[in-house]
C-alpha cells in the first residue's frame, strides 16, 4: 500500500459517518444561532473546538447564564476522554514529526480515532507513514463536512423536525463505531463493564462518570487479556 | 443572549484546552516505546470509551424526558447486530431505519 492509497482508504472507511456528521453539525449551527450567536461565532466554535458534545454542553450552560469557568470546566470534562485516545494512538502515529502530531491532535475526533485504531489493529503490516496517511484520510472527509454543515445549519437556521428523532443519531453513531471494535472476549468484557458502569456512575457531576466507567473498562479488558494469555500458557506448557 | 466577551473567552479557552487534551500523550510521548503492559491496556480504550459515551444517551434519552424508550432500545440492539455482522454503514442505516419503522408502527 502506498501512502496515497492509504489516504483514500481512510477517506472511504470514514465515509459512512457523513450520514451522522451532516445532521449533527447542522443541528449545532441551528442551536447556536437560536442561542443568539452570530455566524462568525458559530463557525469559530466549530472550527476551534471540533468536538460536538462539548460544544453543545458549553452553549447550553452559557444560555443558562452559568459563569464562564463553569461552562468551560464542564465542556472540557466532556473532552477528557480524548486524552485516552491520545495515549492509545501513541504506538501507531507517535513517531511523526511534532508539527504533524499537533495537526493530528487537532483533528482527533471519535470517528477518526475509532476507525483508524480498528484498521491499525486489523493490518499490523501498515508502516508508520502509511498509518499517518490513513489517519489524515479519515479526517479529510469528516472535517470539511463538519465545518460546511455547521455553516449550513447556521444559515438555514431551520431545525430538523423532532419527528426525525435525530437525537438518536448520536448513540447510533457510537454504536456503529463500537461494533467493529468488540472483536474478542476481552473487548466484549471491556465494552460491557464500561457501558454498565457508565449507567451506574451517571450521577457523578462533570461527566466524570464517563471517565470512571471508561477507565474501569480499559482496566478490566486488559486484565482479561492478561489472564487469558496466562491460562493459555498454563494449559500448553 | 450570550455576552460577546463571555463567548470569546469561553470559545478560545475551550479550543486551547481541548487541543491540549488531544495533544497530551501524543505530543509529549511522541515516538517513545511504551511498556508492553501499557500497550495491552491501551488496546481497550476504544471498546471502553465509546459504550460509556452512548449507554446513558441510549437508556435515558433527552427526547423522552429521560425515561427509557423501548423503541430506542430495540433499534440500538438492531444497530449493534447489524454493525457486528455487516459493518459500520449498516449499523447506521439499520439503527435509524428500525427507529423510524417502529415509531411509524406504534405512534
Amino acid at each position: 500500500m502506498t501512502t496515497r492509497q492509504a489516504f483514500w482508504c481512510g477517506y472511504l472507511d470514514c465515509a459512512p459517518f457523513i450520514l451522522i456528521v451532516v445532521p449533527y453539525s447542522m443541528l449545532f449551527g441551528v442551536v447556536a444561532r437560536d442561542a443568539g450567536l452570530d455566524i462568525l461565532q458559530t463557525m469559530a466554535m466549530s472550527v476551534l473546538v471540533i468536538a460536538g458534545a462539548s460544544q453543545f454542553t458549553a452553549l447550553a450552560l452559557l444560555q443558562d447564564q452559568a459563569p464562564v469557568f463553569v461552562a468551560l470546566a464542564a465542556a472540557l470534562a466532556v473532552n477528557l476522554r480524548m486524552a485516552m485516545y491520545s495515549a492509545a494512538l501513541v504506538p501507531h502515529i507517535g513517531h511523526a514529526r511534532l508539527g504533524l502530531r499537533a495537526i493530528m491532535a487537532y483533528l482527533m475526533v471519535d470517528q477518526a480515532f475509532a476507525v483508524a485504531v480498528r484498521t491499525y489493529e486489523d493490518r499490523p503490516e501498515m508502516t508508520p507513514p502509511i498509518k499517518v496517511a490513513y489517519y489524515f484520510g479519515c479526517m479529510a472527509l469528516i472535517c470539511p463536512f463538519w465545518y460546511g454543515f455547521t455553516l449550513m445549519g447556521a444559515l438555514v437556521g431551520q431545525a430538523i423536525p423532532a419527528a426525525f428523532s435525530l437525537d438518536f443519531a448520536v448513540p447510533v453513531c457510537f454504536i456503529a463505531l463500537t461494533a467493529p471494535l468488540v472483536r474478542s472476549g476481552p473487548h466484549v468484557i471491556a465494552a460491557l463493564v464500561a457501558g454498565i458502569t457508565a449507567l451506574a456512575f451517571a450521577w457523578v457531576p462533570w461527566s466524570l462518570g464517563l471517565l470512571i466507567a471508561a477507565g474501569l473498562g480499559v482496566f478490566v479488558g486488559g486484565q482479561a487479556e492478561i489472564l487469558l494469555a496466562r491460562w493459555a500458557q498454563g494449559s500448553n506448557p | 443572549m450570550i455576552d460577546t466577551t463571555t463567548f470569546w473567552t469561553l470559545t478560545i479557552s475551550l479550543g486551547v484546552g481541548t487541543f491540549l487534551i488531544r495533544f497530551s500523550f501524543l505530543g509529549l510521548l511522541g515516538g517513545r516505546k511504551l511498556p508492553d503492559r501499557a500497550l495491552i491496556y491501551l488496546r481497550y480504550v476504544g471498546a471502553a470509551v465509546l459504550p460509556a459515551m452512548f449507554m446513558p444517551l441510549l437508556v435515558w434519552p433527552e427526547a423522552t424526558g429521560g425515561s427509557p424508550d423501548t423503541i430506542r432500545l430495540l433499534s440500538a440492539l438492531a444497530a449493534l447486530a447489524a454493525g457486528v455482522r455487516f459493518g459500520v454503514i449498516w449499523a447506521i442505516l439499520v439503527g435509524m431505519g428500525t427507529l423510524y419503522f417502529l415509531q411509524f408502527l406504534f405512534s
